[in-house]
């Protein structure tokens, strides 16, 4: 329906990449990522449980899926260096979705940390794709450092609350060479269509399709709602104008009021 | 002679001349395969030198594995 989204060279049909948190259990996640359509997922590291049941890559292997590991829950630059090199090893992909967070109240982006880690990944052979604020002129420092891509928040993770500053989006995109991932902040469809119209490449949803009722009508809503975006854009939209354009034409309107002829 | 090491937050006495891959063993329904990387002292030991890097007293070791995330 989309035209490849691609990124560091590599395309991929499907414009919305999947959160896999937020799943209750792998059954929902296998039929939220069949109703998506998705090719690339994103996966967490945590300390290996023992009493753990299947693994989550059982599951997106067999639905044919890539993996796109993060950095969730780093602070610091170092912490995230450390995770990015783990994740390649258990994962053998020099992809990484790199996130640094400054607090666990808002979860928003520590620039200042993730520029660095950006860059000494970059370095280090990684392809990075950084999660971001909102803010151009981050994401051209991030591309600046050889970022792959740029993922900035519509609003914090988790929060649902759609794209707070679609100004700032808009800039950002006019001015990106890489693409730009709106990551964060999707409560519904819409708010994924929206992201699309402004001139998003792709999607990153997790809790709108996790955390919903139904998970998998979810996930079907936002891959319709990302395509809706897609054809929206490339038909081009009116002009937004002030006062009414009447789409009749006025001539030959008949006349009633005999009174003044 | 034994080791005592801190396995994902836990001491763990080992056999002298334990390596990271008698660790990863000892762990319950570890994989084997992929999804699993482990970094000792804060520095990732790749999977070809987990049965050749032996762990010394006090070592701190992580094992992680794939959740779901993000």
């Amino acid at each position: 329906m989309t035209a490849p989204l691609t990124i560091a060279g590599r395309d991929f049909a499907s414009r919305l990449i999947l959160g896999t948190g937020g799943f209750t259990n792998h059954e929902v996640l296998a039929s939220a990522l069949e109703a998506s359509g998705t090719q690339m997922c994103t996966v967490a590291l945590r300390r290996l449980d023992p009493a753990a049941r299947g693994s989550i890559l059982d599951v997106l292997d067999a639905a044919g899926v890539e993996v796109l590991p993060n950095t969730a829950g780093c602070y610091t630059a170092r912490d995230a260096i450390i995770t990015a090199q783990l994740a390649r090893e258990a994962f053998d992909t020099a992809w990484i979705k790199l996130e640094v967070i400054g607090d666990d109240r808002t979860l928003l982006p520590d620039g200042v940390e993730l520029l660095a880690a950006a860059e000494a990944l970059v370095d280090d052979g990684f392809t990075v794709l950084p999660y971001t604020t909102d803010d151009p002129i981050l994401a051209r420092r991030l591309e600046d450092v050889g970022c792959a891509a740029v993922m900035p928040l519509g609003s914090p993770i988790g929060s649902g609350m759609g794209i707070r500053n679609p100004y700032n989006i808009s800039i950002m995109i006019e001015r990106a060479g890489v693409p730009v991932i709106l990551d964060a902040g999707v409560g519904t469809a819409s708010d994924a269509t929206l992201a699309i119209e402004l001139g998003c490449d792709a999607v990153l949803c997790a809790s709108a399709i996790s955390r919903a009722h139904d998970p998998a009508a979810m996930a079907r809503a936002i891959r319709l709602g990302v395509e809706a975006g897609w054809l929206a854009r490339q038909a081009g939209r009116i002009p937004r104008r002030r006062y009414a354009e009447a789409s009749t034409p006025d001539e030959g309107l008949p006349v009633f009021d005999t009174s003044s002829q | 002679m034994t080791v005592t090491v801190t396995v994902n937050g836990e001491d763990r006495e080992l056999p002298a001349g334990a390596t990271v891959a008698s660790v990863i063993e000892s762990l319950h329904n570890a994989p084997e395969g992929r999804g699993v990387a482990v970094a000792v002292e804060g520095e990732v030991v790749p999977r070809a030198r987990w049965p050749t890097t032996e762990l010394r007293e006090g070592a701190t070791v992580e094992v992680v594995a794939a959740v779901q995330g993000g």
